[in-house]
């Protein structure tokens, strides 16, 4: 199937799931809107939707230290593309799963990807889940991703979401809901770049309903020239749980920032905490780094590369 | 190597309007291996410091590195022309590891053995170290040894050290002069320690002590030593430093 894809797609597959090719595993790869390649195993399945676009990945009760990949990528101007992938990890798995979406948009229409991602986590299970955006494209056309995450873990399960949007997205919408059972855990990590005038908007809500459950949501983002971001969150504590957001920025030029955690304890055993923090770089990191010979352009690059690491 | 010629610099507080001497006509020469700046604090010392690596710019008086004029020079061109310093206060950051610092102070990308050499030699037990964050998880002792890590990864010909001796309680003074030793053997240029440490001021060969922003005492070590610990040897420490 590699031979199918065009240099543009091997790139855009390289930038979002740092592949150069087919990924070892379990994969499923969609472009321009249809499903370019599967591979299914033992263990992994990968079913078609019949009632409309998008896929189940179906994971078997048990599954131990296995992989499955799931590119989207998009090099038609004008396409709008609607996906909705359902994933069912079953009892005691442990899987790592990787989703990516890579626009190269060279013409002047809008190229979107709006996916509807729904993650059952099962009893004790353990999920990893890592998300890149990427956006290129020579052309006019807005690059427009909008992913909506949907995540139900079970007594005991564990999921961690890791998310990168670090550039050539002009618009995005990122809504992320989720609600834990019992001793279940969510730890979310993201991480946004935005320049030109790119818009960025980021919502969390996550219900902690079961006894002794727990998330971390933590985002770092840096806005560059005349972008603008906007982070939401809400921590609904609804019974004995610990709950942390925490957002912190690097605001440069023009750019604008809004962060507007919440944490509400419905629950006297409910334990909540807030952060926020935006500003621009420190001036005694550039300074420093200068003194190590570096420009100002460079130890501003420096900065911004760790911060988002 | 390095001279400063009638350097002054003062403040105005913009709302009072009130100017004030921060650094007073100052001039020296420095061409020693080992030049110590001692005097109180407040005095002006980390100024002079800043004034050198071109983080302040003075108010007059002119600047000159190896013959060239450098006061119109920004921070970046003077470290790259080979000036280096190490902060007081060492930078925490987010993100970048101290291998990355090592690094962009090496200006090359250095590999995790060459990054584990430059710790060990500060007594860091590098394995532990290499791929930490320098940020508020390290100790104010550990930051301050990896900026002198640093400082000895640049590699340059000249180098100020703004109070190295701070938390090196673990790690002895001995090794810390065996660093500066071992600097100069690579480059013949001249280190500049600003310290309150006998020990360090000990294998100075210039002393210079700074007061108000004057400069009210330069001379050798035999000079100026026995004036400096004349009345208080027994603490071993002038003044504000930790014995
Ligand atoms: N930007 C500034 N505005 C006002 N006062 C300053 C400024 N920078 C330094 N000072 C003052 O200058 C004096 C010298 O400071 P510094 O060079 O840090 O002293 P030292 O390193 O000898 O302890 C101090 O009294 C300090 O408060
Ligand atoms: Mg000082």
């Amino acid at each position: 199937m590699a031979k199918t894809m065009d240099a543009i797609q091997k790139n855009l597959l390289s930038e979002i799931m740092d592949l150069e090719i087919v990924p070892e595993g379990a994969y499923n790869i969609r472009a321009n809107g249809e499903s370019a390649a599967r591979h299914t195993t033992a263990n992994i399945d990968i079913v078609t939707k019949t009632d409309k676009p998008g896929i189940d990945i179906i994971i078997k009760p048990g599954t131990k230290n296995e992989r499955v990949d799931i590119p989207v990528l998009l090099t038609k101007t004008g396409l709008k593309d609607l996906v909705y992938n359902d994933f069912y990890i079953g009892e005691d798995a442990d899987v790592l799963i990787v989703a990516g979406c890579g626009i190269h948009n060279a013409g002047d229409e809008e190229t979107a990807h709006d996916g509807i991602h729904s993650f059952h986590v099962g009893k004790n299970a353990k999920l990893k889940y890592v998300e890149k955006h990427y956006g290129e494209g020579e052309g006019t056309g807005e690059r427009v991703l909008n992913p909506t995450t949907e995540i139900e873990i079970d007594e005991g399960g564990y999921m961690e979401m890791e998310s990168a949007q670090l550039g050539g997205v002009d618009s995005t919408v990122r809504v992320t809901r989720a609600k834990l059972a019992d001793r279940a855990t969510l730890v979310i990590g993201e991480k946004i770049m935005t320049h030109g005038k790119q818009t960025a908007i980021t919502d969390f809500t996550v219900d902690l309903d079961g006894e002794d459950c727990g998330a971390h949501v933590v985002s770092r983002s840096v806005a560059k020239d005349e972008s603008r971001q906007t982070f939401l969150s809400c921590i609904n504590g609804n019974n004995l749980c610990s709950g942390h957001t925490e957002c912190d920025a690097i605001i440069m030029d023009g750019a604008r920032v809004d962060a507007i955690p919440k944490v509400a304890a419905n629950h006297v055993q409910a334990s909540l905490i807030h952060e926020a923090a935006i500003g621009k770089i420190a001036g005694e990191q550039l300074i420093k780094l200068m003194t190590l010979g570096l420009s100002e352009k460079q130890a501003e690059e420096q900065i911004i590369n760790g911060f988002l690491r | 190597m390095l001279e400063l010629r009638n350097i002054s610099y003062s403040v105005t507080d913009e709302v009072t309007g009130k100017t004030t001497d921060i650094i007073r006509d100052v001039s020296l020469t420095i061409n020693d291996r080992f030049v110590a700046i001692t005097g109180p604090n407040g005095s002006g010392k980390s100024t002079l410091a800043k004034i050198i690596a071109g983080i302040i710019t003075p108010t007059s008086g002119r600047i000159l590195f190896c013959g060239q004029d450098i006061t119109d020079m920004g921070i970046s061109e003077r470290a790259n022309l080979g000036i280096s310093y190490a902060f007081q206060q060492p930078v925490r950051f987010k993100g970048i590891t101290v291998k990355d610092l090592i690094s962009i102070a090496a200006g090359k990308d250095i590999s995790v053995a060459q990054a584990c050499a430059y710790l060990s030699e500060v007594g860091l037990c590098a394995k532990e170290y290499v791929n930490r964050e320098v940020n508020g998880s390290l100790s104010g002792g550990e930051l301050k040894r990896i900026e002198i890590a640093m400082i000895n990864a640049r590699n340059t010909p000249f180098a100020v050290f703004d109070e190295p001796e701070a938390g090196i309680d673990l790690w002895s003074f001995g090794s810390l002069i065996t660093v500066f030793e071992r600097m100069y053997e690579k480059n013949k240029g001249s280190i500049l320690i600003i310290t309150h440490q006998e020990r360090i001021l000990d294998i100075a060969d210039t002393v210079i002590v700074l007061s108000e922003g004057r400069v009210t005492a330069m001379g050798s070590k035999e000079e100026i030593l026995p004036d400096l610990f004349g009345t208080q040897r027994p603490c071993r420490v002038i003044v504000g430093g930790e014995g």
